[in-house]
Protein backbone atom coordinates (compact mmCIF):
# COMPACT_ATOMS: atom_id res chain seq x y z
CA UNK A 1 0.00 0.00 0.00
CA UNK A 2 2.88 2.41 0.93
CA UNK A 3 4.56 2.52 -2.64
CA UNK A 4 3.97 5.82 -3.78
CA UNK A 5 7.02 7.29 -5.48
CA UNK A 6 9.09 8.82 -2.78
CA UNK A 7 10.52 11.29 -5.02
CA UNK A 8 7.55 13.06 -6.11
CA UNK A 9 5.95 13.92 -3.17
CA UNK A 10 3.08 16.57 -3.06
CA UNK A 11 2.90 19.39 -0.24
CA UNK A 12 -0.09 17.16 1.43
CA UNK A 13 2.05 13.84 1.41
CA UNK A 14 4.92 15.77 3.18
CA UNK A 15 2.12 17.51 5.89
CA UNK A 16 1.26 14.00 5.97
CA UNK A 17 4.67 13.00 6.60
CA UNK A 18 5.76 15.88 9.03
CA UNK A 19 2.80 15.16 11.28
CA UNK A 20 2.93 11.52 10.97
CA UNK A 21 6.61 11.85 12.66
CA UNK A 22 5.44 14.22 15.28
CA UNK A 23 2.79 11.83 16.73
CA UNK A 24 5.27 9.10 16.99
CA UNK A 25 8.26 11.30 18.28
CA UNK A 26 7.46 10.62 21.80
CA UNK A 27 7.99 7.16 21.83
CA UNK A 28 10.22 7.40 19.38
CA UNK A 29 12.69 9.73 21.86
CA UNK A 30 12.10 7.52 24.89
CA UNK A 31 13.14 4.37 23.12
CA UNK A 32 16.81 6.42 22.26
CA UNK A 33 16.63 7.82 26.02
CA UNK A 34 16.06 5.13 27.60
CA UNK A 35 16.27 2.02 25.74
CA UNK A 36 19.55 2.90 22.95
CA UNK A 37 21.05 4.87 24.97
CA UNK A 38 20.93 2.61 28.13
CA UNK A 39 22.38 -0.29 25.72
CA UNK A 40 25.03 1.36 24.57
CA UNK A 41 26.01 3.04 28.18
CA UNK A 42 26.06 -0.93 29.63
CA UNK A 43 27.98 -1.94 26.96
CA UNK A 44 30.86 0.76 27.72
CA UNK A 45 30.49 -0.08 31.88
CA UNK A 46 31.02 -3.69 31.03
CA UNK A 47 34.11 -3.21 29.82
CA UNK A 48 35.47 -1.02 33.31
CA UNK A 49 35.74 -2.17 37.02
CA UNK A 50 33.45 0.75 37.73
CA UNK A 51 31.70 0.98 41.23
CA UNK A 52 29.77 4.42 40.07
CA UNK A 53 32.21 6.88 41.65
CA UNK A 54 33.58 10.19 40.20
CA UNK A 55 30.90 9.88 36.68
CA UNK A 56 31.87 9.05 33.38
CA UNK A 57 35.58 9.90 33.58
CA UNK A 58 35.70 7.77 36.22
CA UNK A 59 33.80 5.06 34.80
CA UNK A 60 36.37 5.63 31.79
CA UNK A 61 39.93 5.09 34.05
CA UNK A 62 38.35 1.58 35.34
CA UNK A 63 38.86 0.15 31.78
CA UNK A 64 39.67 -2.82 31.59
CA UNK A 65 38.92 -4.44 28.38
CA UNK A 66 37.09 -7.85 28.49
CA UNK A 67 37.91 -8.95 31.56
CA UNK A 68 34.99 -8.97 33.47
CA UNK A 69 33.81 -11.33 30.64
CA UNK A 70 36.37 -13.69 31.14
CA UNK A 71 36.10 -13.41 35.11
CA UNK A 72 32.63 -13.96 34.40
CA UNK A 73 33.10 -17.45 32.36
CA UNK A 74 34.94 -18.60 35.50
CA UNK A 75 32.52 -17.89 38.01
CA UNK A 76 31.04 -20.61 39.44
CA UNK A 77 28.42 -18.67 40.85
CA UNK A 78 27.24 -17.03 37.70
CA UNK A 79 26.97 -20.55 36.07
CA UNK A 80 25.16 -22.03 39.03
CA UNK A 81 22.09 -19.20 38.96
CA UNK A 82 22.46 -19.66 34.53
CA UNK A 83 21.58 -23.48 35.84
CA UNK A 84 19.27 -22.36 38.45
CA UNK A 85 17.64 -20.15 36.06
CA UNK A 86 17.25 -22.68 33.39
CA UNK A 87 15.42 -25.24 35.88
CA UNK A 88 12.87 -23.00 36.40
CA UNK A 89 11.95 -23.11 32.82
CA UNK A 90 10.55 -26.24 33.04
CA UNK A 91 7.73 -24.48 34.59
CA UNK A 92 7.01 -23.19 31.01
CA UNK A 93 6.10 -26.92 29.28
CA UNK A 94 4.24 -28.10 32.25
CA UNK A 95 2.36 -24.58 32.87
CA UNK A 96 1.54 -24.82 28.61
CA UNK A 97 0.60 -28.45 28.80
CA UNK A 98 -2.14 -28.03 31.68
CA UNK A 99 -3.08 -24.77 30.27
CA UNK A 100 -4.20 -26.97 27.19
CA UNK A 101 -5.28 -29.36 28.89
CA UNK A 102 -7.87 -27.36 31.07
CA UNK A 103 -8.80 -25.34 28.06
CA UNK A 104 -9.51 -28.14 26.28
CA UNK A 105 -12.17 -28.72 29.53
CA UNK A 106 -13.46 -25.02 29.13
CA UNK A 107 -14.52 -25.55 25.32
CA UNK A 108 -16.62 -28.39 25.98
CA UNK A 109 -20.35 -27.24 26.47
CA UNK A 110 -20.65 -26.98 30.06
CA UNK A 111 -21.76 -24.30 32.57
CA UNK A 112 -20.13 -21.45 34.04
CA UNK A 113 -17.30 -21.69 31.86
CA UNK A 114 -16.92 -17.58 32.29
CA UNK A 115 -16.36 -17.83 35.66
CA UNK A 116 -13.92 -21.06 35.80
CA UNK A 117 -11.59 -18.95 32.95
CA UNK A 118 -11.88 -16.37 35.78
CA UNK A 119 -10.75 -18.31 38.87
CA UNK A 120 -7.82 -19.31 37.20
CA UNK A 121 -6.84 -16.29 35.64
CA UNK A 122 -7.11 -14.57 39.10
CA UNK A 123 -3.04 -15.43 40.43
CA UNK A 124 -2.02 -13.77 37.02
CA UNK A 125 -3.53 -10.38 37.90
CA UNK A 126 -2.16 -10.57 41.70
CA UNK A 127 0.45 -8.60 42.45
CA UNK A 128 3.76 -10.48 42.79
CA UNK A 129 4.93 -9.10 45.71
CA UNK A 130 2.13 -10.40 47.57
CA UNK A 131 1.57 -13.95 46.41
CA UNK A 132 5.19 -14.35 46.91
CA UNK A 133 4.88 -13.54 50.41
CA UNK A 134 1.95 -15.91 50.48
CA UNK A 135 4.05 -18.56 49.01
CA UNK A 136 6.56 -18.60 51.18
CA UNK A 137 3.91 -18.73 54.02
CA UNK A 138 2.87 -21.90 52.21
CA UNK A 139 5.48 -23.10 52.09
CA UNK A 140 6.79 -22.81 55.57
CA UNK A 141 8.49 -25.19 57.40
CA UNK A 142 6.31 -25.15 60.55
CA UNK A 143 3.24 -23.61 60.33
CA UNK A 144 3.01 -23.51 56.48
CA UNK A 145 -0.43 -24.58 55.14
CA UNK A 146 1.23 -27.33 52.79
CA UNK A 147 2.95 -29.21 55.96
CA UNK A 148 -0.22 -28.53 57.73
CA UNK A 149 -2.34 -30.51 55.09
CA UNK A 150 1.03 -33.47 54.81
CA UNK A 151 0.62 -33.53 58.12
CA UNK A 152 -3.13 -34.09 58.36
CA UNK A 153 -3.03 -36.40 56.03
CA UNK A 154 -0.24 -38.24 56.26
CA UNK A 155 0.79 -38.10 60.41
CA UNK A 156 4.58 -37.34 59.29
CA UNK A 157 6.03 -33.81 59.15
CA UNK A 158 6.78 -32.21 55.64
CA UNK A 159 10.00 -31.35 54.06
CA UNK A 160 11.40 -27.95 54.21
CA UNK A 161 10.14 -27.01 51.34
CA UNK A 162 12.30 -23.69 51.31
CA UNK A 163 15.66 -25.11 53.42
CA UNK A 164 16.69 -27.70 51.08
CA UNK A 165 18.50 -26.98 47.66
CA UNK A 166 16.44 -29.18 45.18
CA UNK A 167 13.25 -28.85 46.92
CA UNK A 168 13.39 -25.29 46.84
CA UNK A 169 13.45 -25.21 43.33
CA UNK A 170 10.70 -27.63 43.07
CA UNK A 171 8.67 -24.70 45.57
CA UNK A 172 9.24 -22.31 43.02
CA UNK A 173 8.67 -23.89 39.82
CA UNK A 174 4.80 -25.25 41.28
CA UNK A 175 5.02 -21.41 42.06
CA UNK A 176 5.17 -20.29 38.95
CA UNK A 177 3.20 -22.36 37.04
CA UNK A 178 0.47 -21.30 39.37
CA UNK A 179 0.92 -17.73 39.12
CA UNK A 180 1.33 -17.99 35.14
CA UNK A 181 -1.41 -21.00 34.63
CA UNK A 182 -4.31 -18.44 33.26
CA UNK A 183 -2.56 -17.01 30.81
CA UNK A 184 -1.95 -20.38 28.99
CA UNK A 185 -5.79 -21.17 29.26
CA UNK A 186 -6.90 -18.11 28.39
CA UNK A 187 -4.75 -18.11 25.13
CA UNK A 188 -5.39 -21.62 24.31
CA UNK A 189 -9.36 -21.51 24.50
CA UNK A 190 -9.08 -18.62 22.12
CA UNK A 191 -6.81 -20.40 19.90
CA UNK A 192 -9.44 -23.08 20.64
CA UNK A 193 -12.29 -21.44 19.73
CA UNK A 194 -10.90 -20.19 16.68
CA UNK A 195 -10.76 -23.49 14.99
CA UNK A 196 -13.59 -23.96 12.59
CA UNK A 197 -15.64 -27.18 13.63
CA UNK A 198 -15.89 -27.78 10.23
CA UNK A 199 -12.28 -29.53 10.13
CA UNK A 200 -13.62 -31.90 12.56
CA UNK A 201 -16.62 -33.35 11.19
CA UNK A 202 -14.53 -33.93 7.83
CA UNK A 203 -12.39 -35.65 10.05
CA UNK A 204 -15.42 -37.82 11.81
CA UNK A 205 -16.64 -38.54 8.22
CA UNK A 206 -12.96 -39.84 7.60
CA UNK A 207 -13.61 -42.02 10.82
CA UNK A 208 -10.57 -40.13 12.58
CA UNK A 209 -10.52 -41.09 16.56
CA UNK A 210 -10.04 -38.35 19.23
CA UNK A 211 -6.41 -38.47 19.62
CA UNK A 212 -5.86 -38.39 15.63
CA UNK A 213 -7.99 -34.92 15.85
CA UNK A 214 -5.93 -34.20 18.38
CA UNK A 215 -2.66 -34.60 16.70
CA UNK A 216 -3.70 -33.66 13.37
CA UNK A 217 -5.93 -30.97 13.86
CA UNK A 218 -6.49 -29.49 17.58
CA UNK A 219 -2.17 -28.99 18.09
CA UNK A 220 -1.33 -27.85 14.66
CA UNK A 221 -3.73 -25.20 14.35
CA UNK A 222 -3.09 -24.16 18.07
CA UNK A 223 0.69 -24.15 16.89
CA UNK A 224 0.79 -19.95 16.65
CA UNK A 225 -0.39 -19.51 20.00
CA UNK A 226 1.93 -22.70 21.29
CA UNK A 227 4.74 -20.35 19.80
CA UNK A 228 3.18 -17.47 21.40
CA UNK A 229 3.65 -18.28 24.95
CA UNK A 230 6.84 -19.89 24.09
CA UNK A 231 8.65 -16.52 22.93
CA UNK A 232 6.66 -14.47 25.58
CA UNK A 233 7.03 -17.21 28.61
CA UNK A 234 10.94 -17.40 27.76
CA UNK A 235 11.62 -13.74 27.36
CA UNK A 236 10.06 -13.93 30.99
CA UNK A 237 11.96 -16.83 32.15
CA UNK A 238 15.01 -15.88 31.69
CA UNK A 239 14.38 -12.72 34.31
CA UNK A 240 12.81 -13.87 36.84
CA UNK A 241 13.74 -11.81 40.02
CA UNK A 242 11.00 -11.00 42.51
CA UNK A 243 10.20 -14.43 43.53
CA UNK A 244 13.74 -15.04 44.60
CA UNK A 245 14.04 -11.80 46.25
CA UNK A 246 10.70 -12.09 48.05
CA UNK A 247 10.39 -15.60 48.90
CA UNK A 248 14.11 -16.57 50.09
CA UNK A 249 16.86 -15.48 51.81
CA UNK A 250 19.25 -13.71 49.72
CA UNK A 251 19.16 -16.58 47.12
CA UNK A 252 18.55 -19.28 49.11
CA UNK A 253 20.22 -21.97 50.75
CA UNK A 254 23.68 -22.34 49.17
CA UNK A 255 22.40 -19.92 46.64
CA UNK A 256 20.26 -22.63 45.26
CA UNK A 257 17.09 -20.18 44.35
CA UNK A 258 19.28 -17.33 42.55
CA UNK A 259 18.65 -16.21 39.40
CA UNK A 260 20.97 -14.82 37.28
CA UNK A 261 19.17 -11.62 37.49
CA UNK A 262 18.98 -11.64 41.04
CA UNK A 263 22.70 -12.57 40.73
CA UNK A 264 22.94 -9.49 38.79
CA UNK A 265 20.89 -7.15 41.19
CA UNK A 266 23.27 -8.16 43.75
CA UNK A 267 26.45 -7.53 41.98
CA UNK A 268 25.03 -4.13 41.36
CA UNK A 269 23.17 -2.60 43.75
CA UNK A 270 24.74 -4.49 46.85
CA UNK A 271 28.45 -4.93 46.05
CA UNK A 272 28.29 -1.63 43.58
CA UNK A 273 30.46 -3.59 40.93
CA UNK A 274 28.29 -1.85 38.32
CA UNK A 275 30.97 -3.37 35.10
CA UNK A 276 30.65 -6.76 36.51
CA UNK A 277 27.13 -6.42 36.92
CA UNK A 278 26.91 -4.69 33.66
CA UNK A 279 28.76 -8.09 32.13
CA UNK A 280 26.41 -10.05 33.55
CA UNK A 281 23.38 -7.69 31.75
CA UNK A 282 24.56 -8.19 28.64
CA UNK A 283 25.92 -11.69 28.11
CA UNK A 284 21.66 -12.15 29.72
CA UNK A 285 20.60 -10.21 26.99
CA UNK A 286 22.70 -12.10 24.30
CA UNK A 287 20.97 -15.12 25.36
CA UNK A 288 17.48 -14.47 25.19
CA UNK A 289 17.59 -12.42 21.85
CA UNK A 290 19.62 -16.02 20.75
CA UNK A 291 16.92 -18.09 22.24
CA UNK A 292 14.28 -15.75 20.57
CA UNK A 293 15.70 -15.77 16.90
CA UNK A 294 16.15 -19.30 17.54
CA UNK A 295 12.42 -20.09 18.36
CA UNK A 296 11.66 -17.52 15.16
CA UNK A 297 13.95 -19.93 13.21
CA UNK A 298 12.76 -22.92 14.23
CA UNK A 299 9.31 -22.01 13.60
CA UNK A 300 8.80 -22.43 10.33
CA UNK A 301 9.35 -26.16 10.80
CA UNK A 302 6.24 -26.77 13.19
CA UNK A 303 3.78 -23.65 13.45
CA UNK A 304 0.59 -23.61 10.71
CA UNK A 305 -1.84 -21.48 10.13
CA UNK A 306 -5.47 -21.83 9.28
CA UNK A 307 -5.16 -21.39 6.03
CA UNK B 1 -14.81 -19.25 7.59
CA UNK B 2 -18.41 -19.72 8.00
CA UNK B 3 -18.41 -21.03 11.20
CA UNK B 4 -21.85 -20.01 12.58
CA UNK B 5 -23.96 -22.22 10.89
CA UNK B 6 -21.65 -25.38 11.58
CA UNK B 7 -21.86 -24.20 14.87
CA UNK B 8 -25.88 -24.58 15.15
CA UNK B 9 -25.59 -27.92 13.37
CA UNK B 10 -22.89 -29.14 15.91
CA UNK B 11 -24.96 -28.13 19.18
CA UNK B 12 -28.20 -30.13 18.09
CA UNK B 13 -25.87 -33.13 18.96
CA UNK B 14 -25.03 -33.82 22.38
CA UNK B 15 -24.96 -37.58 23.21
CA UNK B 16 -25.92 -39.17 26.45
CA UNK B 17 -21.71 -40.38 26.21
CA UNK B 18 -20.75 -36.64 25.54
CA UNK B 19 -22.93 -35.32 28.44
CA UNK B 20 -21.41 -37.66 31.06
CA UNK B 21 -18.07 -36.94 29.58
CA UNK B 22 -18.68 -32.99 30.32
CA UNK B 23 -20.14 -33.66 33.92
CA UNK B 24 -16.70 -34.92 34.75
CA UNK B 25 -14.62 -32.52 32.93
CA UNK B 26 -16.78 -30.00 34.69
CA UNK B 27 -16.22 -31.40 38.01
CA UNK B 28 -12.62 -31.64 37.35
CA UNK B 29 -12.33 -27.95 36.16
CA UNK B 30 -14.06 -27.02 39.55
CA UNK B 31 -11.62 -28.82 41.45
CA UNK B 32 -8.56 -27.20 39.81
CA UNK B 33 -10.34 -23.52 40.04
CA UNK B 34 -10.66 -24.36 44.12
CA UNK B 35 -6.86 -25.40 43.85
CA UNK B 36 -5.82 -22.14 42.26
CA UNK B 37 -7.90 -20.05 44.17
CA UNK B 38 -6.93 -21.49 48.09
CA UNK B 39 -4.28 -20.19 48.25
CA UNK B 40 -5.60 -16.72 47.84
CA UNK B 41 -9.05 -17.26 50.19
CA UNK B 42 -6.42 -18.55 52.45
CA UNK B 43 -4.50 -15.42 52.71
CA UNK B 44 -7.92 -13.88 53.31
CA UNK B 45 -8.43 -16.26 56.18
CA UNK B 46 -4.91 -15.89 57.78
CA UNK B 47 -5.35 -11.86 58.05
CA UNK B 48 -8.21 -12.72 60.24
CA UNK B 49 -7.02 -15.11 62.62
CA UNK B 50 -5.31 -14.64 65.88
CA UNK B 51 -1.47 -15.52 65.93
CA UNK B 52 -1.89 -18.67 68.70
CA UNK B 53 -4.65 -19.73 65.96
CA UNK B 54 -1.55 -19.10 62.98
CA UNK B 55 0.77 -21.06 64.74
CA UNK B 56 -1.03 -23.80 66.20
CA UNK B 57 -0.18 -26.16 62.97
CA UNK B 58 -3.50 -27.04 62.58
CA UNK B 59 -5.77 -27.50 59.46
CA UNK B 60 -8.18 -24.91 60.47
CA UNK B 61 -8.83 -22.47 57.27
CA UNK B 62 -11.87 -20.86 59.48
CA UNK B 63 -10.70 -17.89 62.06
CA UNK B 64 -12.02 -18.90 65.60
CA UNK B 65 -12.46 -15.94 66.57
CA UNK B 66 -12.10 -13.94 63.70
CA UNK B 67 -9.72 -10.88 64.40
CA UNK B 68 -10.33 -7.72 62.13
CA UNK B 69 -7.92 -5.63 64.14
CA UNK B 70 -5.52 -6.16 61.33
CA UNK B 71 -6.63 -4.36 58.51
CA UNK B 72 -6.78 -1.13 60.78
CA UNK B 73 -3.33 -1.60 62.05
CA UNK B 74 -2.00 -1.96 58.91
CA UNK B 75 -4.19 1.59 57.58
CA UNK B 76 -3.09 2.94 60.68
CA UNK B 77 1.17 2.43 59.71
CA UNK B 78 1.93 5.58 58.07
CA UNK B 79 4.58 3.94 55.22
CA UNK B 80 1.18 1.63 54.27
CA UNK B 81 -0.47 5.34 53.93
CA UNK B 82 2.45 6.79 52.09
CA UNK B 83 3.27 3.45 49.98
CA UNK B 84 -0.34 3.71 48.32
CA UNK B 85 -0.40 7.46 47.95
CA UNK B 86 3.20 7.13 46.03
CA UNK B 87 1.83 4.56 43.80
CA UNK B 88 -1.21 7.02 42.72
CA UNK B 89 1.33 9.92 42.20
CA UNK B 90 3.17 7.54 39.67
CA UNK B 91 -0.19 5.77 38.59
CA UNK B 92 -2.29 9.85 37.36
CA UNK B 93 0.95 11.40 35.32
CA UNK B 94 1.60 7.47 33.78
CA UNK B 95 -1.85 7.01 32.47
CA UNK B 96 -2.62 10.73 31.82
CA UNK B 97 0.37 11.44 29.48
CA UNK B 98 1.73 7.82 28.59
CA UNK B 99 -2.01 7.38 27.41
CA UNK B 100 -2.07 9.93 25.45
CA UNK B 101 1.17 9.72 24.09
CA UNK B 102 0.64 6.03 23.39
CA UNK B 103 -2.71 6.61 21.67
CA UNK B 104 -1.65 9.24 19.19
CA UNK B 105 1.12 7.40 18.10
CA UNK B 106 -0.59 4.22 17.21
CA UNK B 107 -3.00 6.27 15.19
CA UNK B 108 -0.48 7.54 13.66
CA UNK B 109 1.50 4.16 13.04
CA UNK B 110 -2.41 2.92 11.63
CA UNK B 111 -3.27 5.36 9.87
CA UNK B 112 -0.49 7.81 8.23
CA UNK B 113 1.86 7.17 5.44
CA UNK B 114 5.39 8.79 6.58
CA UNK B 115 8.76 7.11 5.88
CA UNK B 116 10.75 4.92 8.26
CA UNK B 117 7.21 4.18 9.65
CA UNK B 118 7.79 0.61 9.40
CA UNK B 119 11.03 0.37 10.70
CA UNK B 120 10.48 2.99 13.54
CA UNK B 121 7.28 0.54 14.57
CA UNK B 122 9.39 -3.19 14.33
CA UNK B 123 11.88 -1.01 16.26
CA UNK B 124 9.83 -0.40 18.89
CA UNK B 125 8.51 -3.79 19.38
CA UNK B 126 11.38 -5.38 19.59
CA UNK B 127 12.12 -3.51 22.97
CA UNK B 128 9.85 -6.16 24.05
CA UNK B 129 12.54 -8.28 23.94
CA UNK B 130 15.41 -6.71 25.91
CA UNK B 131 15.37 -7.57 29.24
CA UNK B 132 14.57 -4.34 31.90
CA UNK B 133 18.21 -5.73 33.51
CA UNK B 134 20.40 -4.26 30.79
CA UNK B 135 18.94 -1.24 30.99
CA UNK B 136 18.36 -1.00 34.76
CA UNK B 137 22.10 0.00 35.56
CA UNK B 138 22.46 2.47 33.10
CA UNK B 139 19.23 3.74 33.80
CA UNK B 140 20.20 4.09 38.06
CA UNK B 141 23.24 5.52 36.88
CA UNK B 142 21.20 8.28 34.69
CA UNK B 143 18.58 9.04 37.23
CA UNK B 144 21.32 9.34 39.98
CA UNK B 145 23.35 11.72 38.59
CA UNK B 146 20.12 13.41 38.18
CA UNK B 147 19.40 13.34 41.49
CA UNK B 148 16.44 11.64 40.58
CA UNK B 149 16.49 8.80 43.23
CA UNK B 150 15.43 10.49 45.92
CA UNK B 151 11.88 11.43 43.57
CA UNK B 152 9.53 9.20 41.64
CA UNK B 153 10.37 11.05 38.45
CA UNK B 154 12.19 7.72 37.74
CA UNK B 155 9.09 5.63 37.79
CA UNK B 156 6.74 8.93 35.73
CA UNK B 157 9.25 10.08 33.29
CA UNK B 158 10.32 7.24 31.08
CA UNK B 159 6.43 5.61 31.34
CA UNK B 160 5.01 9.36 29.63
CA UNK B 161 6.85 8.59 26.36
CA UNK B 162 4.44 5.86 25.65
CA UNK B 163 3.99 2.15 26.42
CA UNK B 164 4.98 -0.46 23.49
CA UNK B 165 2.29 -3.05 23.87
CA UNK B 166 -0.08 0.20 24.54
CA UNK B 167 1.05 1.17 20.50
CA UNK B 168 0.89 -2.36 19.44
CA UNK B 169 -2.86 -3.15 20.35
CA UNK B 170 -4.35 0.11 19.52
CA UNK B 171 -2.47 -0.07 16.02
CA UNK B 172 -4.73 -3.57 15.94
CA UNK B 173 -7.21 -1.98 16.61
CA UNK B 174 -7.39 0.94 14.49
CA UNK B 175 -6.40 -1.66 11.59
CA UNK B 176 -9.92 -2.48 11.25
CA UNK B 177 -11.52 0.87 11.09
CA UNK B 178 -12.09 1.98 7.43
CA UNK B 179 -9.21 3.88 6.00
CA UNK B 180 -12.07 5.96 3.82
CA UNK B 181 -12.66 7.78 7.51
CA UNK B 182 -9.01 8.98 6.88
CA UNK B 183 -9.10 10.44 3.75
CA UNK B 184 -12.17 11.85 3.78
CA UNK B 185 -11.12 13.89 6.95
CA UNK B 186 -8.03 14.85 4.18
CA UNK B 187 -10.68 16.02 1.64
CA UNK B 188 -12.40 17.93 4.40
CA UNK B 189 -9.07 19.64 5.58
CA UNK B 190 -9.43 18.19 8.79
CA UNK B 191 -6.21 18.67 10.62
CA UNK B 192 -4.51 15.73 11.88
CA UNK B 193 -4.48 16.27 15.36
CA UNK B 194 -7.94 17.13 15.05
CA UNK B 195 -8.92 13.62 13.50
CA UNK B 196 -7.36 11.72 15.66
CA UNK B 197 -9.03 13.78 18.69
CA UNK B 198 -12.10 14.11 17.29
CA UNK B 199 -12.74 11.53 15.25
CA UNK B 200 -10.29 8.48 15.83
CA UNK B 201 -9.77 8.79 19.60
CA UNK B 202 -13.65 8.13 20.76
CA UNK B 203 -13.42 4.99 17.77
CA UNK B 204 -10.82 3.80 20.21
CA UNK B 205 -11.96 4.81 23.01
CA UNK B 206 -13.04 1.48 24.81
CA UNK B 207 -9.63 -0.16 23.50
CA UNK B 208 -7.85 2.63 25.22
CA UNK B 209 -9.85 1.96 28.38
CA UNK B 210 -8.73 -1.88 28.48
CA UNK B 211 -5.16 -0.55 28.10
CA UNK B 212 -4.79 1.19 30.58
CA UNK B 213 -6.69 -1.04 32.57
CA UNK B 214 -3.68 -3.29 32.53
CA UNK B 215 -0.92 -0.30 32.45
CA UNK B 216 -2.71 0.74 35.74
CA UNK B 217 -1.94 -3.06 37.25
CA UNK B 218 1.05 -3.14 35.61
CA UNK B 219 2.28 0.13 37.55
CA UNK B 220 0.17 -1.22 40.64
CA UNK B 221 2.25 -4.24 40.93
CA UNK B 222 5.31 -3.36 39.69
CA UNK B 223 8.51 -4.14 42.30
CA UNK B 224 11.90 -4.23 40.69
CA UNK B 225 11.72 -0.61 39.23
CA UNK B 226 10.79 0.90 42.23
CA UNK B 227 13.24 -0.92 44.50
CA UNK B 228 15.93 0.28 42.29
CA UNK B 229 14.82 3.31 41.62
CA UNK B 230 13.35 4.69 45.01
CA UNK B 231 16.47 5.46 47.24
CA UNK B 232 14.69 6.91 50.19
CA UNK B 233 11.56 5.46 52.25
CA UNK B 234 9.75 8.37 51.72
CA UNK B 235 9.21 7.61 48.13
CA UNK B 236 8.37 3.73 48.17
CA UNK B 237 5.52 2.76 46.28
CA UNK B 238 3.41 -0.36 47.80
CA UNK B 239 5.08 -2.97 46.35
CA UNK B 240 8.33 -2.03 48.03
CA UNK B 241 6.43 -1.02 51.69
CA UNK B 242 4.54 -4.84 51.85
CA UNK B 243 7.76 -6.81 51.03
CA UNK B 244 9.55 -4.10 53.40
CA UNK B 245 6.56 -5.38 56.02
CA UNK B 246 7.18 -9.13 55.07
CA UNK B 247 10.88 -8.74 56.44
CA UNK B 248 10.00 -6.49 58.95
CA UNK B 249 7.05 -8.83 60.89
CA UNK B 250 7.68 -12.37 60.14
CA UNK B 251 10.39 -12.04 62.88
CA UNK B 252 7.77 -10.78 64.99
CA UNK B 253 5.41 -13.99 63.74
CA UNK B 254 3.14 -11.11 62.75
CA UNK B 255 1.64 -13.62 59.69
CA UNK B 256 -1.91 -11.88 59.88
CA UNK B 257 -0.37 -7.86 59.84
CA UNK B 258 1.57 -9.02 56.79
CA UNK B 259 -1.33 -10.80 55.07
CA UNK B 260 -3.82 -8.11 55.80
CA UNK B 261 -1.49 -5.75 54.08
CA UNK B 262 -1.06 -7.84 50.77
CA UNK B 263 -4.65 -8.64 50.88
CA UNK B 264 -5.25 -5.07 50.43
CA UNK B 265 -2.71 -4.60 48.12
CA UNK B 266 -4.31 -7.17 46.00
CA UNK B 267 -7.87 -5.51 46.38
CA UNK B 268 -7.27 -2.58 43.32
CA UNK B 269 -6.34 -4.95 40.87
CA UNK B 270 -9.09 -7.49 41.88
CA UNK B 271 -11.72 -5.17 42.02
CA UNK B 272 -10.63 -3.91 38.64
CA UNK B 273 -10.25 -7.04 36.62
CA UNK B 274 -13.90 -8.68 38.23
CA UNK B 275 -14.99 -5.27 36.53
CA UNK B 276 -13.49 -5.29 33.27
CA UNK B 277 -12.38 -8.92 33.03
CA UNK B 278 -14.57 -9.60 29.48
CA UNK B 279 -12.59 -6.90 27.68
CA UNK B 280 -8.98 -7.83 29.73
CA UNK B 281 -9.50 -11.06 28.94
CA UNK B 282 -10.34 -10.49 25.06
CA UNK B 283 -7.01 -8.41 25.16
CA UNK B 284 -5.20 -10.77 26.44
CA UNK B 285 -6.57 -13.83 24.21
CA UNK B 286 -5.96 -11.67 21.33
CA UNK B 287 -2.36 -10.90 21.81
CA UNK B 288 -1.79 -14.82 20.90
CA UNK B 289 -3.81 -15.25 18.05
CA UNK B 290 -2.47 -11.75 16.23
Amino acid sequence: MNKKPKFKMSAMAKREERWGLIFVAAPAIGFVLFMAWPIIFAILTSLTKWNGSKGFAGMMSKYCGLDNYVKLFQDTKFWKTVLTTVIYLIGIPVGMILGLILAMGMNRKIPGVRVLRTMYYVPVISSLVAVSILWAWVYNYDYGLLNVIIKTLTGHHGPNWLGDEILIKVSMIIFMVWKGLGTSIILYLAGLQNIPRSYYEAAMVDGANGWQKFKNITLPLLSPVTFYILVTTLIGGFQVFVEVQVMTNKGGIGYSAATIVYYLYEKAFESYQLGYASAISLVLAVIVFIITALNFKVQKHWVKTID
Amino acid sequence: MAREDKDIVASAVVSPKERTINIVVFILLCLGAVVMVFPLIYMVMTSFMTKNQILSGSLKVIPSPWVFGKYGEVLNKANFISGVLNTVKVEIPVLLIGGFTSSLAAFSFAKMKFRAKNAIFMGLLATIMIPFAVIMIPQYVMFTKMKWTDTLLPLIVPACFGNVSMIFFLRQNLSSIPNDLMDAAKLDGCGYFRTFAQIFFPLMKSAVGTQLTLWFMGIWNDYLAPVIFLRSEANWTLQVVIRSFNAYYAIQSDYALIMAASVIAMIPTIVLFFCFQRVIIESVAISGIK
